[in-house]
């Protein structure tokens, strides 16, 4: 671990104001930044730590939707009544992320910003764009069973590894933050992260000292929520496909989609397409493949990882079945 | 005090198990561990934990490609960082990796595998030496290297020297396939495992006139203070090794580890102790590996279902060198009968890190792939798989034709199937399901060999009436302490608070270590024989001949006598050397330990995921000592049975042979919420042949044929049976039925 100075901030404003440059990390729980540091995958110059900034609290919005405190914890968010009642997509994807350990300590804002499982982002001897900028992609011709199919690029083909981000995504969180100068901005979830292209290692629209403060959650949403998380063991294991899915039924129709994926992509990854594909379709397995051949068109393996192909349209599919079907979610 | 010598050499078979004549009632129970106390509130210290003054901090320095030569090293940054107090990457005994018996020549600047020690960074803390270990630049003169077997099975060395070897062939192997009426050949792959232990590799070595003590992590003393010294040209003498805690093994500290000479070689340069434990990434290449295998099974059956012909021929890895090969077929030698028998071992020579015993060294793989052919052959022959091997129970030694110290195999079968419900069981594959799961259920023999090595242990019966138990013998989670305290407290009737067990430490009597299942024979054999001598000496204090005194609660009975032991000792300790030494028995008779596995599995018809709903495995494996350390064992055991069937994979970049999975995120075992119920229950018998305590090897039984039993159930749940282990869901998906 490299040396490094450690300032704590009682406010936002102080926060942001002792940041400002790329260097300085804000840390809260600390679950993957610190884990990261002990590699030298990350070596700030400073940290900032955020973690007593009162930001805990989950609240009503005058819109009926729900704010969240950028620190509350995975744990506390996952068994709030109102996200079990009203957003149970969420509840859910909480609890299939990580283990009970590291959700008591992990909040809502760092869920968002963790960093890829990539085995050679976390190799410091691998060239990796995402840690070097122009140093090279070891994961493309390497082991890839966790990588990405949809949204790659020739200098990136990792994953975005939470479980949270993906129910956030289906449920079109904003994120509130405040940048270095005080100023307050909201950014749609769709917005807020990034594909890899040719710069993988900028993944946030967040400017560098920007902080998350809340995240924002509209009214509830109409229908039935399922999050569906495909793993090699029963837990503390990253998604080889998450499926979050909210739809509404209106006379044996799809009245309206939100079908959002983990472990496919370099973001939690929406396509509207397959969405539109579904709405005012009788729901039937027919139909069901047509929206999966929309997801898929563009999906691309890289060997180890080609059977996340078959896994999503077959993990889709069920998902939708049951998004359907009469029986409570 | 005269110390009492009492040897014996397992040349026949034991009359009298030593524990009969006991009276505390001890022996057997199911007691708690005598260290726990000490493990759940911390007092147990662990080779890194002990506070040692001065200590410095020491970080392993490794190569970063998997072939090739150092070309050079620049230390200077590394050696002006903050806190660095030196960098040591010339010295002639920097070791290449594990040594068993004595470290290889240093082979620098050969470069023999990825993640090789170069050398070793010592700084004023650990966060300082991580630090300053990034900065010291090594250049490279990299070369192609050899780095996955498939690639290079052309190039196998067959009948490779090895320790293990087993007899080849017996009968016309050929002519038998040739005749037989059913007839399968199916080839199975496993993949590298690593040893995972949780506890750290760690080493703290301090130096003190002319001696080094090592605090470390290691399974077995004895041998490794032998390859220390013959690494670093030291006198045994010179160094003594403690280890009175180890948390887990599993075969990756059997050997000493390149942290270990490193520790000791830092300690004495900077005239500083020294501690290291290996970051958890490191593990994956300075800790060995267990091979990865590739083996083809063949057998041949009349059309009732006598084998007729059997091979089970196996390729493995190995480094350049290194004798080790995994003695993959070990237990399909005499499992089952059949007249024609081929056993054969071949070894792909490549550039990785060393390979070496891991948790159940060749019955953990090998029962892999002959209980899946056992249960595929079933299903050709239309027989139930317990009727198939129950058919071809042998009734000696088929390979050698001895005789078999206890094989209580068919009772296994038949108690596990009634206790498991195995008539419940469809013959044909996915016939249950439960919503979108499909649920199947299967089974596999279990065997392990008997193993017994010399061991001694030294027990003092103290003027004040309490025994104390000394051995260099390790405890590495597995109940060493409970079950030696147990085996002095039954003989001389004393109740488990007035015994102290001193383990771990060379300066004790040596034991046979921690590995091959073999640890509570040797010791616990010894520890019997030791207490026999003071028994016959208290015999003789009260005036009687052994059988006719009872010891029960520290009060010795004979001929209308009672005393207090203290008063019976009237101030003189007693002080005796127990030695067990295996005989003509090892090769006299054939001893293993046997046992049943059943599992029920439910696979997920959309995704492929597999879920284990309950394991169920009943074991012959000898008398029981302490019936709850004895399941937690089989337990364990059938734990990573489900591990090498489901999950566990190491995998190697074949760009660099670099693992890729170097961390217990990405390398996978079992977490609790993989883990269903699981039963175990034993079959007692005494082998008489096995040791004067009639007790088998029980660690690592409960691992063969525990996978096995997975894989076959999965095969009955939906019918998808891929031979290439682990079973994760990409290879079950394309056998699943459409959405």
């Amino acid at each position: 671990m490299k040396s490094f100075d450690y300032a704590r901030a009682d406010t936002p404003e102080a926060a942001v104001r002792q940041s400002g440059n790329p260097a300085t990390k804000f840390i809260a729980g600390g679950t993957n930044l610190l884990d990261l540091m002990k590699l030298e995958v990350e070596t700030p110059d400073k940290l900032v730590d955020i973690s007593r900034l009162d930001l805990r609290d989950i609240a009503p919005t005058d819109a009926g939707g729900l704010s969240i405190g950028a620190l509350a914890l995975n744990s506390d968010l996952a068994a709030d009544d109102r996200v079990r009642t009203h957003y149970p997509v969420l509840s859910r994807a909480l609890l299939a992320g990580a283990s009970a350990q590291l959700r008591n300590k992990a909040t809502t804002g760092g869920n968002l910003l963790q960093r890829t499982r990539c085995n050679y982002f976390y190799d410091t001897a691998s060239p990796c764009n995402k840690r070097q900028p122009g140093a090279g992609c070891a994961a493309l011709g390497g082991f890839t069973r966790n990588h990405a199919i949809l949204g790659t690029s020739d200098h990136c083909i990792a994953t975005h590894p939470s479980d949270m981000a993906v129910a956030m995504r289906a449920l079109d969180a904003t994120i509130v933050t405040m940048a270095a100068d005080g100023a307050r901005r909201r950014i749609a979830i769709g917005d807020f992260y990034r594909l890899p292209g040719d710069t993988p290692h900028i993944e946030t629209a967040l400017d560098p000292g920007e902080l998350i403060t809340h995240l924002e959650l509209p009214p509830p949403p109409e229908g039935k929520q399922i999050y569906r998380k495909v793993r090699d063991r029963a837990s503390y294991a990253f998604a080889l496909v998450s499926v979050a899915g909210i739809v509404s039924m209106d006379g044996g129709k799809i009245a309206s989609a939100a079908l959002a994926f983990g472990g496919l992509a370099h973001l939690p990854w929406r396509d509207k397409r397959v969405e539109d594909a579904l709405i005012g379709n009788a729901p039937s397995t027919d139909a069901f493949e047509a929206a999966a051949d929309v997801l898929l068109t563009d999906a691309k393996g890289f060997g180890a990882n080609d059977f996340k192909i078959p896994l999503t349209r077959r993990t889709m599919i069920a998902c939708l079945r049951e998004l359907t079907s009469g029986a409570a979610a | 005090m005269n110390e009492l010598n009492n040897s014996l050499t397992m040349d026949e078979a034991v009359e009298r198990n030593l524990l009969d004549r006991g009276r505390q009632g001890v022996i057997g129970k199911p007691l708690d561990r005598v260290d726990g106390p000490a493990k759940v509130t911390g007092q147990a210290r662990y080779s890194y934990e002990e506070p040692i003054e001065n200590v410095a901090y020491g970080i392993v320095l490794t190569t970063e490609i998997g072939r090739g030569r150092v070309a050079s090293i620049d230390a200077d940054a590394a050696r002006a960082a903050p806190g660095v107090i030196a960098v040591i990457v010339d010295h002639p005994l920097v070791p290449t990796d594990s040594s068993m018996t004595s470290a290889l020549p240093r082979t620098l600047p050969e470069i023999e595998n990825y993640g090789q020690p170069i050398g070793i960074l010592v700084a004023e803390s650990f966060e300082a030496a991580r630090s300053a270990a990034s900065l010291v630049r090594v250049d490279y003169a990299p070369e192609a290297g050899r780095f996955d077997m498939m690639e290079h099975l052309a190039e196998v060395e067959h009948e490779p020297p090895t320790r293990f070897r087993p007899p080849q062939e017996v009968g016309e192997l050929d002519a038998a396939l040739a005749q037989a009426a059913v007839t399968l050949d199916a080839t199975y792959t496993t993949p590298h495992h690593l040893p995972a232990a949780l506890e750290p590799h760690a080493t703290i070595a301090t130096w003190q006139d002319g001696k080094v003590e090592i605090r470390s992590s290691l399974q077995m003393l004895q041998w490794s203070r032998g390859a220390i010294a013959a690494s670093l040209g030291l006198e045994p003498t010179a160094i003594r090794i403690l280890a009175p805690f180890v948390g887990g093994g599993f075969g990756g500290k059997t050997g000493v580890g390149p942290e270990v000479i490193l520790a000791v070689i830092a300690a004495r340069d900077i005239g500083r102790p020294v501690k290291i434990a290996l970051t958890r990434r490191q593990t994956a290449h300075l800790v060995h590996r267990r091979s990865d295998t590739r083996q083809r099974v063949r057998i041949g059956c009349n059309s009732d279902g006598d084998i007729l012909a059997l091979a089970h021929e196996s390729t493995v890895s190995q480094k350049e060198g290194r004798d080790f090969i995994e003695p993959v077929s070990i237990g399909s030698l005499s499992l089952y009968a059949g007249a024609a028998r081929r056993f054969s071992q071949s070894v792909v020579r490549l550039d990785l890190p060393m390979a070496s015993a891991v948790r159940a060294p060749g019955e953990a793989v090998g029962t892999l792939a002959l209980e899946t052919a056992m249960d595929e052959m079933a299903e050709k022959l239309g027989l139930d798989p317990i009727a198939f091997r129950k058919r071809n129970e042998p009734e000696r030694d088929p390979l050698r034709g001895v005789r078999f110290s206890t094989r209580r195999l068919v009772e296994c079968y038949d108690d596990g199937a009634s206790r498991f419900g195995w008539e419940q069981r469809h013959a044909l594959p996915g016939r249950r399901r439960e919503g979108e799961w499909l649920i199947g259920m299967g089974m596999a023999a279990a065997v392990r060999s008997n193993l017994l090595m010399q061991s001694q242990a030294r027990v003092r019966l103290t003027a004040d009436g309490v025994a104390v138990v000394e051995t260099d013998m390790t405890d590495i989670g597995t109940g060493t302490y409970t079950i030696l305290a147990q085996i002095a407290g039954e003989m001389l009737g004393l109740p488990l608070d007035r015994i102290e067990v001193r383990l771990g430490d060379t300066d004790l009597p040596p034991g046979p270590g921690s590995g091959g299942s073999f640890g509570a024979a040797g010791s616990g054999s010894s520890v019997a024989l030791a207490c026999q001598q003071i028994v016959e000496r208290l015999a003789s204090l009260i005036d009687a001949k052994p059988d006719e005194l009872t010891l029960q609660d520290g009060i010795a009975t004979a001929r209308n006598r009672r005393l207090p032991l203290v008063e019976l000792l009237a101030g003189q300790p007693i002080e005796a050397l127990g030695t067990i030494r295996q005989g003509k028995n090892g090769q006299a008779v054939n001893q293993a330990a046997y046992g049943a596995q059943f599992a029920e599995v439910a696979v997920n018809a959309v995704t492929g995921e597999t879920r284990v709903r309950r394991m169920l495995g009943v074991f012959d494996c000898g008398r029981i000592l302490n019936a709850k350390t004895a399941r937690s064992q089989a337990v364990g055991g059938m734990i990573w049975g489900l591990s090498y069937a489901l999950q566990e994979e190491a995998v190697v970049d074949r760009r660099t042979g670099a693992f890729a999975t170097r961390d217990l995120a990405e390398y996978h075992v079992p977490v609790n919420a993989d883990v269903p119920r699981i039963e175990a229950y034993f079959i007692e018998e005494s082998d008489r042949y096995a040791n004067p305590i009639g007790v088998k090897g029980i660690g690592e039984l409960g691992i063969s044929g525990s996978g096995a039993a997975v894989a076959n159930a999965i095969y009955n749940a939906c019918g998808v049976r891929p031979r290439d282990f682990p079973l994760t869901l990409d290879k079950l998906l394309p056998g699943l039925p459409p959405v």
